[in-house]
């Protein structure tokens, strides 16, 4: 259940959801997302889905995990399968009109003057991650309906007994489920992308690799879900073409790393607390994404499959990289948001405790995963007791790095100072128009003439234009 | 003109032709959608195929080929009398749309009433999926895996008719009223797309289903 709710009704929906409905129309310098109707019922949609899967969790949840292997889920689990999937399924649509709605505003909505090399980063980050929402989650879609109809109809489509594979679910539901790990990913590389040379005060490095290094991953995130199942009984040249395709992600993942560093070379930088958060991602995505290659060397994968190895590796991705995102980009866009300013002191103390919160959780699974112990027990040896007990210890310190920012946003709200249109002195189309932004985004509509990222005309920022 | 225009416009486009640029991208982005879901279940058509092609050649010859080319028959001329509509809408002509639209939702009814009829044959012979399936000849749980995928298939298929008649249903209601003219017609336009999506799923579902390895 901690990996429905996250995944599906936190991680993937979080920053586009949150940052992306809100900074999309403004950012192409439109009124509002092409369809704003079909937004509003993809919000009802979510929550109807959440209403769904939280009935399930009262009711004492699914013990299939997040991923609904076969036969197990069509035939033996006694637990809320259907009402779970049900949910996840009209998630799943919301994820597919925001992705639609995503694509059809960036494509036709931008304002006079914005082509496409003129765009933010954020922007292009969510179009390759909208690209997934409509290839990736219809396939999910399809997969949990049939796994729905097989347990209530006995339409056995995975059913051994007439012939059926599970092997086939686990095909179908790794090509979305690889891809949304992307999904999760890269709204957070996007703010990242735009935190850095906002505080290093400097046009950002590489910006067309950037952008194609986005695209590049939603592509090629389609081709290696199959390392999920390297000892699931797959053919072993089958594996060995995924274990090579795997490796592949690492290079515009390392494409986006390295242009990061290279725009705080000899940058202006400020350490302010989205900086943190975006410099946090960095470190941390880089040793996710490092662990991430040793996994998809086949030999290492199967000795420690199964193990906190790989509960460190994918945390360090999605705690690491798109939480830290996605707080670094409520950070920085909350006045924007909200019209009001949050502590500066408060904020950077939180910062600095989620990442060593953080660090101290999940470092030491490392270390179990590879002694060998496995996933999914709760009973270990006595051997592992200290670096179990540094792991919950740090999960403590990462509780209360987390709430810190939820007590000072909902202070902010009410008597928090009011925050001018462009607090960090930043450029870019969202702070130039008031902060919280009129209903149809600015005053006048703006055109574009010039690309993002211009801080070589100090003069220009200064004005706040 | 101008104050037509205004008046069709919602307040975050700036001109009729870039409310139906979006529109019209938006529909082919959900056809996209469309084509990844059925895809899926293509897929395990494909797979399953190839591991028992004599269970499913077998079981195919179930199927009633005079019933299933009827339908596309009937689905193919639907086509037809919704691209007309759609002409009709484009053009402002109320009467050719309103009658196309109710040709469209006819054709399209007798379709599913057909459908039904096949349907309701295969329960009486026992060819539903689970603990009634009867089917004499070698390899039954393969044919049986077979007529899973053929309700699955053509009842997801079936199903997208259904909301098909319903958005017919409400083009047809707005057209009579005469909402839809040269400068608002998008509606009609991805209702049409819609129509034609689905006609095309049936075009893949009636070899693959009813014709391919009939004769083996």
């Amino acid at each position: 259940m901690h990996g429905i709710m996250m995944i599906f009704f936190f991680l993937i929906p979080s920053i586009p959801a949150v940052l992306g409905n809100f900074l999309i129309p403004i950012m192409v310098g439109a009124r509002d997302l092409a369809f704003p109707r079909l937004n509003l019922f993809s919000w009802y949609l979510f929550n109807i889905a959440g209403l769904f899967t939280i009935w399930a969790l009262v009711h004492g949840g699914v013990d299939t995990g997040w991923t609904f292997y076969t036969p197990y889920s069509t035939r033996y689990s006694n637990t809320h399968v259907i009402a779970t999937a049900l949910g996840i399924f009209i998630a799943g649509f919301s994820s597919i009109l925001t992705g639609l709605n995503f694509v059809v505003t960036i494509h036709r909505m931008r304002a006079p003057g914005l082509g496409w090399f003129r765009l933010p980063l954020f922007v292009w980050s969510l179009y390759a991650t909208s690209l997934i929402f409509i290839l990736g989650t219809p396939v999910l879609a399809i997969t949990l309906l049939l796994l729905a109809a097989e347990r209530v109809f006995r339409i056995g489509i995975f059913d051994p007994s007439l012939g059926g594979d599970p092997l086939l679910f686990q095909h179908l539901f790794w090509f979305y489920s690889h891809p949304a790990v992307y999904i999760m990913v890269l709204p957070a590389m996007g703010v990242v992308s735009e935190i850095v040379p906002a505080f290093a005060r400097k046009k950002i490095f590489g910006y067309r690799f950037i952008a194609y290094a986005s695209v590049a991953l939603a592509v090629l995130g389609f081709l290696v879900w199959a390392h999920h199942m390297f000892v699931a009984g797959m053919s072993i040249y089958a594996a060995t073409v995924f274990s090579a395709l795997s490796m592949l992600v690492a290079v515009p993942s390392a494409v986006k790393v390295f242009n990061w560093t290279a725009t705080l070379y000899q940058g202006s930088i400020s350490w302010d607390t989205p900086m943190l958060y975006a410099l946090g991602f960095i470190g941390l995505f880089t040793m996710g994404g490092l662990t991430g290659v040793m996994l998809a060397t086949l030999g290492i994968d199967v000795h420690v499959h199964d193990t906190y190895f790989i509960i460190a590796h994918f945390h360090y991705i999605m705690v690491g990289g798109a939480i830290m995102g996605y707080l670094g980009g409520l950070h920085y866009w909350w006045p924007k948001i909200t019209g009001k300013l949050y502590p500066r002191f408060w904020s950077r103390i939180s910062a600095m405790v989620i990442f060593i919160g953080f660090n101290v959780t999940f470092f030491p699974q490392f270390i179990l995963g590879y002694l060998g112990m496995p996933r999914r027990y709760h009973a270990y040896p006595p051997e592992f007791q200290v670096l179990n007990v540094m792991s919950s210890a740090g999960a403590t310190i990462l509780g209360v790095g987390y709430l810190i920012p939820l007590i000072y946003f909902i202070w902010s709200m009410r008597y928090g100072r009011h925050a001018s249109s462009n607090p960090w002195g930043v450029v870019g189309l969202e702070w130039e128009t008031t902060s919280p932004p009129p209903t149809e985004n600015f005053e006048t509509p703006p055109v574009v003439t010039r690309g993002p990222y211009e801080y070589s005309r100090p003069e220009e920022v200064a004005d706040g234009r | 003109m101008a104050a037509d225009a205004r008046a069709v416009v919602a307040h975050h486009f700036d001109s009729p032709d870039q409310q139906r640029e979006a529109a019209s991208l938006g529909m082919w982005v959900f056809l996209v959608t469309e084509v990844m879901f059925f895809g899926g279940l293509f897929l395990a058509y494909v797979v399953y195929r190839g591991s028992f092609p004599h269970a499913f050649a077998a079981a195919s010859r179930e199927l009633d080929i005079v019933l299933g080319t009827t339908n596309t028959a009937l689905l193919l001329a639907s086509s037809l009398t919704m691209a007309l509509a759609v002409r009709a809408a484009q053009l402002g002509r109320r009467l050719p749309l309103v009658v196309f639209l109710a040709l469209t939702m006819a054709l399209g009814s007798v379709f599913l009433g057909i459908k039904m009829y096949e349907y309701h044959h295969k329960f009486v012979e026992g060819l539903f999926p689970g603990a009634a399936f009867r089917f004499s000849g070698p390899e039954a749980p393969h044919a049986e895996m077979f007529f899973c995928l053929y309700f699955a298939m053509t009842g997801l298929h079936a199903l997208h008719m259904v909301i098909g008649l319903g958005v017919l249903a409400v083009m047809l209601v707005l057209g009579a009223r005469g909402r839809f003219g040269p400068l608002y017609h998008n509606p009609v336009e991805c209702a049409g797309l819609y129509w034609h999506f689905v006609d095309i799923v049936w075009i893949f579902l009636f070899p693959l289903l009813y014709l391919v390895g009939r004769h083996a």
